[in-house]
């Protein structure tokens, strides 16, 4: 090669990482806005209607849920915790989390489902199931309005690059990542709805497509179903880094749980 | 069935009290299908009543076209003070009950 | 926009309804009773005047499987005069009769709200029936669209 020729194919390939690099970045949405303002009026009421928001309903079954006695020794959640009021606020914020018995991602529907397990002794509770969705929306709500604020550190690092690299890498039949949907192109129209920037503040959800209230991880198969992805099960490997990438990205942003959406 | 119900906080005689009730339900359509293809039957709230000191004072016939965790609001004038009581059945038979105590001055 | 179709012309009507994607019948009790039928087994042939009622649906619906409605009559509520009955109709639902609330003097306000299920685009139908035995109607056009992307969960 000649040494312009050298020069101009080393400076391409300087541009060419550095643009890679910049896609590799983490980014956040500016500026951050919550699902709610992407959906129309109607739902924007039902959300903030403390009675009228169906997603209520699982909050009062969650505050039973939080009294009763479950398990081989009978205890309750308020046994050990007390008055969810107090001692719940802020836990949502910090999730998901590494837990530092098995060093591993869990977010609150897996802390919620070990306590039952190993604290409780009693029946696991399945993702989806009316128990669980009721005491992680009643646990969660307890931070209602407060930041989402997880942090990233030595110990989470592999999941949030995880989670970020799933983020961006096409997906399904319809070969498209959640960042080309909701990075890119929040704000525009995909049919009749709005892109929004697909936070994960509100869970769980009342949706009204489901006709019931779900979790995180429902909808992240929902969105999979949608580009025609193979669906990854709920409390997956995956599914708990892509929810700590998410619960970064709308780092600030305030706990809306019960949330009412689409 | 969990119920959530909600009534126009310390009424005086003669007002005009709203009232609130969310059931949740799934009000089935029958139309829907399961995994294995097979319709998952009809199951809807189909009648609520509310009674004020035994009197009814609303009555609803439901279908399908209710949405699921149905909602009602309407309206009631505070005479006595007593109770509200409210009576709902599904098409399975599976009935569900809850009472307000009303407490109304003058 | 559908208040100009209706508004063109019979052809153009016949046009434009025909036009309409049309709801395909669903479930074996779905009978080919019209809106019109079950109105008539209401006010027993009676005439329905236009007025007093009014019907408040969202133009449109985030979702077709809850949408807000919002039913009000203008009655003094009286012992003497009251709404006794409000039948919502929505004709292009597989079962079009979506509910019946009875009411009576001790109602004070002749208002109810509710969510419904809307099985797409289509007028809305709150008839009232009143204490002197006259009946009243008011309709809404609600626009129903279907989730941008497809749900298997």
């Amino acid at each position: 090669m000649t040494v312009p020729l050298r020069r101009a194919v080393l400076i391409a390939a300087l541009a060419w990482h550095c643009a890679g690099a910049a896609a590799q970045q983490p980014t956040r949405p500016q500026p951050l806005k919550s699902g709610l303002e992407f959906t129309g009026p109607e739902v924007r009421e039902l959300q903030q209607d403390d009675f009228a928001n169906p997603g209520m309903l699982w909050i009062t079954r969650g505050e039973n849920l939080w009294q009763e006695a479950a398990g081989r020794e009978g205890k309750s959640c308020a046994a050990c915790h007390g008055d969810a009021k107090t001692t719940m606020k802020g836990v949502a914020v910090r999730y998901p989390r590494i837990d530092a018995g098995s060093a591993r991602l869990i977010n609150l529907e897996g802390r919620i489902q070990q306590c039952r397990e190993r604290r409780q002794q009693a029946e696991p509770l399945k993702y989806e199931s009316p128990e669980l969705l009721a005491l992680s929306a009643y646990v969660a709500q307890q931070s209602r309005g407060m930041p989402m604020s997880a942090t990233i550190d030595w110990q989470n690092r592999h999941n949030f690059e995880a989670g970020r690299a799933m983020y961006n890498r096409r997906m399904g039949q319809m070969n498209l990542s959640c960042a080309q949907c909701h990075q890119d192109n929040w704000g525009k129209k995909l049919g009749p709805e709005t892109i929004s920037q697909g936070h994960s503040v509100a869970y769980p959800i009342y949706r009204l497509e489901w006709q019931t209230m779900g979790s995180l991880h429902r909808r992240f198969r929902s969105c999979l179903s949608g580009v025609r992805a193979e669906l990854l099960p709920q409390g997956s490997p995956e599914f708990l880094d892509l929810e700590l990438y998410l619960a970064w990205r709308a780092g600030g942003l305030p706990v809306e749980t019960p949330g009412v959406r689409r | 069935m969990t119920a959530r119900i909600q009534v126009t906080p310390n009424p005086k005689r003669g007002d005009v009290i709203e009232i609130r009730i969310a059931i949740q339900h799934p009000m089935e359509t029958g139309f829907r299908l399961d995994d294995g293809g097979r319709a998952i039957p009809k199951n809807v709230v189909n009648k609520l009543v509310c009674r004020y000191n035994n009197v009814e004072i609303f009555r609803a016939e439901m279908g399908s076209g209710i949405a699921a965790n149905p909602f009602l609001d309407f309206f009631t004038v505070a005479e006595a003070s007593g109770e509200l009581v409210f009576d709902w059945v599904d098409d399975q038979g599976q009935t569900g009950s809850e009472r307000v105590a009303l407490t109304v001055t003058g | 926009m559908l208040k100009n179709i209706y508004r063109r012309g019979f052809l153009a009507q016949l046009l434009a309804v025909c036009a309409w994607p049309f709801a395909p019948a669903r479930g074996a009790d779905v009978g080919s009773e019209s809106v019109e039928a079950m109105v008539r087994k209401v006010t027993g042939g009676a005439k329905v005047e236009t007025g007093r009622v009014k019907l408040e649906l969202p133009v449109l619906a985030d979702n077709g499987n809850s949408v807000s409605l919002k039913v009000n009559v203008d009655s003094p509520m009286t012992p003497a005069n009251y709404v006794k009955s409000i039948h919502i109709y929505a004709a292009r639902n597989p079962r079009p009769n979506v509910a019946n609330f009875y009411l009576g003097p001790r109602a004070g306000r002749a208002q109810l709200s509710t969510r419904v299920r809307l099985g797409g685009s289509q007028r809305v139908l709150a008839l009232v029936a009143l204490s002197d035995g006259t009946f009243w109607s008011a309709t809404a056009d609600v626009v129903v669209t279907l989730s941008a992307c497809y749900d298997a969960t």
